[in-house]
C-alpha cells in the first residue's frame, strides 16, 4: 500500500507527528506519476523539480498549528493560471502560455502550503464530456484504459483515481467535475456559483463556470473546499457570504432530512444497472432516517438545449480574446490583421471549440438572438424555479450523476449531440447555480457509478453531510485494479 | 429553421475563424442537428418569463479611483508573439 493511499487527514497527522516529511510525500507522488502516467496520461505538465524543491523547504515545520493541506501534493486543471507554470487549457492556441499571475483558488491552496505536482489534462477550454478533445492527447480511465475518464476535468479525476495525488482541482460548467468523478470512482464537488473565486480561471461560460475539488473521500473534499471557498474582490461575481465550517457538518447523522428524488432523472435513457446502484444508495440514506419522496422537475428535458445555447454564446464572447496579439500562438504568413486573426484562430482551436464558437456566434447574431439566446435564458429561469420549488420542502435532491458508466473512447466523438445528452443530470445544476457532489455508489459493468447530491445555494454543508453519511454507511472504498483495487 | 453553408460562412466571418470547405460542410450538418434539438424550446410559452443571465443578484462593483499595481509592462508583454519598444506588434491595419 502506497503512502498516497492515505487520506489528507491521515497524511496531515503523519506530517505533524514528523512520521513523514513533505519532501518524501512529494517524491512518492512524482514517482507514482512516473510509474503510471504513461498509461493514464493525466498530466500535461509535471512540475517534479519545483515540487520537490518546495516540499524540501516545508520539511522544517513551522511553530504552531499546521494548515490541513500543509505539504500535501495536489494537481490543478490546466485552465487555472499558475504563475510561472505553463497553462495551456489543452489548446494549441495557448501551447506556450506562461501566466504572470496565479488564480485565487490556487493561491488559497498555496497559502496552506500545498505542493503543486502538475497541471492536468482536460478537454480544450473545458469543452467536452470525455477528455478526448484535448489538443495534445486523451486521458485514459484508470479503471479501464479503453474508456474515457469523462470530461472536461478528466485529468484531475483520473490522477486522484490512479492514486497519484490525494486531491486536485477541476472546473465545472455543465458537469465537468461531477461526471468525471462518477466515471473514475472518486468524489467531485461543484460548489454554488460564486462560492469559489473564478479569478485566474480561463473563462469558458462565465455565468456557469465554477472551480471545485476532487478527492478520494468526502472529508478530503470538504477540506479542500474549505481552503478555496470565500469572497474575492478580484472576481466581481464572487459572493460575499460567510463560509461555514464544512468539516463540522460531517456528523453522519441525517435523521429527519428530507430527500427529493426527481422522476425525470430516473426515466428513459438511464442504464438499468446504474439506476439500480443509485436506488440502492438512496435506500441506504432512507435506512439512516432520512425521508425520501418522488418529486418533479418538469423543465429538465429542456436543460440541454438551454445549456447548448447559453454556454456557447458566452464561450464565443470569452474566446474572442484569442487573436494572436497579446499571448498565445500567432499564425505566420498572414496578409493583414484580419487574416492574422482568422488564421490564428483556425490553426489554434480544435473542432469542438470551433463548433461552439460557431454555435454561440450564430445564437447571438442579429435576427437569432431572440429566438435562441434570449429564449434559452428564459428557460433557464424555469429550470431554476423548478429547483426553488422543490427546495421549499426538501433539503437535498438526489440522482444519478450520469446516465451510464464511462463510455468507450471514440464512441461518441463524431456525434456531438449524443455526447451532449450525456450531461442531462448535471447541466440543470449549473443553470440554477446550485452546489452538487458526485460520490461513488458501486459498480455497473465493472465501472464506477456516481450518486449526485444537489443542495440549496450556499448549503454545501448539507450536501457534504449527506454524501459523508452515505459514504460511511456504504463503506465501498472502490479502487481500480491499477492501484491494487477491484479488477475492472 | 435550417442553417446553410452560406450562413456558416457568414458566422465564421463574424467569429474571425477561417474554415476549410470540409469544416464548412461538417459544421453545417452538426449545427443543424444541434439547432434542431434547440427547437424544443420553441414549444414553451415564455410570454411572462423573465430571462436569467446570472443566478445571483447582481450589483455593480465599484472601486475607488486609485492607481494600483497590477502587471508590469514587461509581464504584460512576456507572452506576446511579437513585440516592439514595449508594445504589441501586429500587421499593418491600414495599407499605405
Amino acid at each position: 500500500m502506497s503512502i498516497l493511499d492515505a487520506s489528507i487527514r491521515e497524511l496531515h497527522t503523519k506530517i505533524r507527528r514528523k512520521e513523514i516529511k513533505p519532501s518524501e510525500l512529494a517524491e512518492a507522488a512524482i514517482r507514482r506519476i512516473e510509474e503510471t502516467d504513461e498509461q493514464i496520461k493525466a498530466y500535461l505538465t509535471v512540475t517534479a523539480e519545483q515540487a520537490i524543491e518546495h516540499a524540501k523547504k516545508l520539511d522544517k515545520l513551522p511553530e504552531g498549528e499546521l494548515p490541513l493541506l500543509y505539504g500535501i501534493p495536489g494537481a490543478i486543471k490546466d485552465n487555472m493560471c499558475t504563475e510561472g507554470v505553463k497553462t495551456t487549457c489543452a489548446s494549441r492556441i495557448l501551447a506556450n502560455y506562461i501566466p504572470p499571475y496565479t488564480a485565487t483558488a490556487v493561491k488559497k491552496l498555496e497559502e496552506q502550503e500545498y505542493v503543486l505536482v502538475g497541471k492536468t489534462n482536460m478537454d480544450e477550454f473545458a469543452m467536452g464530456s470525455s477528455n478526448e478533445n484535448s489538443a495534445f492527447f486523451p486521458t485514459k480511465n484508470p479503471w479501464d484504459p479503453d474508456r474515457v475518464p469523462g470530461g472536461s476535468s478528466g485529468g484531475s479525476a483520473a490522477t486522484v483515481a490512479a492514486g497519484q495525488v490525494p486531491f486536485s482541482l477541476g472546473s465545472d460548467t455543465g458537469g465537468s467535475i461531477r461526471q468525471p468523478a462518477s466515471y473514475c470512482g472518486v468524489v467531485g464537488m461543484k460548489p454554488t456559483y460564486g462560492l469559489v473565486s473564478r479569478f485566474g480561471l480561463v473563462a469558458f461560460a462565465s455565468s456557469l463556470d465554477q472551480i471545485g475539488p476532487f478527492a478520494r473521500n468526502v472529508e478530503d473534499t470538504a477540506i479542500v473546499l474549505q481552503a478555496i471557498a470565500g469572497y474575492d474582490k478580484l472576481d466581481s461575481t464572487s459572493a460575499n457570504v460567510e463560509i461555514p465550517d464544512y468539516l463540522s457538518a460531517l456528523t453522519g447523522d441525517i435523521k429527519g432530512l428530507r430527500i427529493a428524488m426527481p422522476k425525470e432523472y430516473f426515466a428513459e435513457g438511464l442504464d438499468p444497472e446504474v439506476a439500480e446502484r443509485v436506488k440502492e444508495a438512496i435506500k441506504l440514506l432512507e435506512s439512516q432516517g432520512a425521508t425520501v419522496e418522488e418529486v418533479t422537475l418538469p423543465h429538465t428535458k429542456y436543460a440541454i438545449a438551454c445549456y447548448y445555447l447559453i454556454a456557447p454564446a458566452e464561450a464565443s464572447s470569452n474566446l474572442a480574446r484569442y487573436d494572436g496579439v497579446r499571448y498565445g500562438v500567432r499564425a505566420e504568413d498572414a496578409e493583414n490583421l484580419i487574416d492574422m486573426y482568422k488564421k490564428t484562430r483556425a490553426q489554434g482551436f480544435g473542432p469542438e471549440v470551433k463548433r461552439r464558437i460557431m454555435l454561440g456566434t450564430y445564437a447571438l447574431s442579429s435576427g437569432y438572438y431572440d429566438a435562441y439566446y434570449l429564449r434559452a435564458q428564459k428557460v433557464r429561469t424555469l429550470i431554476k424555479q423548478d429547483f426553488d420549488k422543490v427546495f421549499e420542502k426538501f433539503d437535498v435532491v438526489v440522482s444519478p450523476t450520469a446516465p451510464t458508466v464511462a463510455f468507450k473512447a471514440g464512441e461518441k466523438v463524431n456525434d456531438p449531440m449524443t455526447m451532449y445528452l450525456n450531461d442531462i443530470f448535471t447541466i440543470p445544476v449549473n443553470l440554477a447555480g446550485l452546489p452538487g457532489i458526485s460520490v461513488p455508489c458501486g459498480l455497473a459493468q465493472g465501472m464506477p457509478v456516481g450518486l449526485q447530491i444537489i443542495g440549496k445555494a450556499f448549503d454545501e454543508s448539507t450536501v457534504l453531510k449527506v454524501a459523508h453519511a452515505y459514504e460511511q454507511q456504504a463503506n465501498l472504498n472502490l479502487r481500480p485494479a491499477l492501484v491494487g483495487g477491484v479488477r475492472a | 429553421m435550417s442553417i446553410t453553408t452560406k450562413d456558416v460562412a457568414h458566422v465564421a466571418n463574424l467569429a474571425r475563424l477561417a474554415l476549410s470547405d470540409n469544416e464548412m460542410e461538417q459544421f453545417t450538418e452538426q449545427l443543424n442537428k444541434i439547432l434542431q434539438h434547440a427547437e424544443e424550446l420553441q414549444k414553451l410559452d415564455l410570454q411572462d418569463v423573465e430571462p436569467t443571465s446570472h443566478v445571483l443578484p447582481m450589483e455593480n462593483v465599484m472601486r475607488e479611483d486609485e492607481s494600483r499595481v497590477w502587471l508590469t509592462n514587461e509581464q504584460a508583454l512576456a507572452n506576446a508573439p511579437d513585440k516592439d519598444a514595449g508594445q504589441f506588434r501586429v500587421p499593418a491595419v491600414m495599407e499605405g
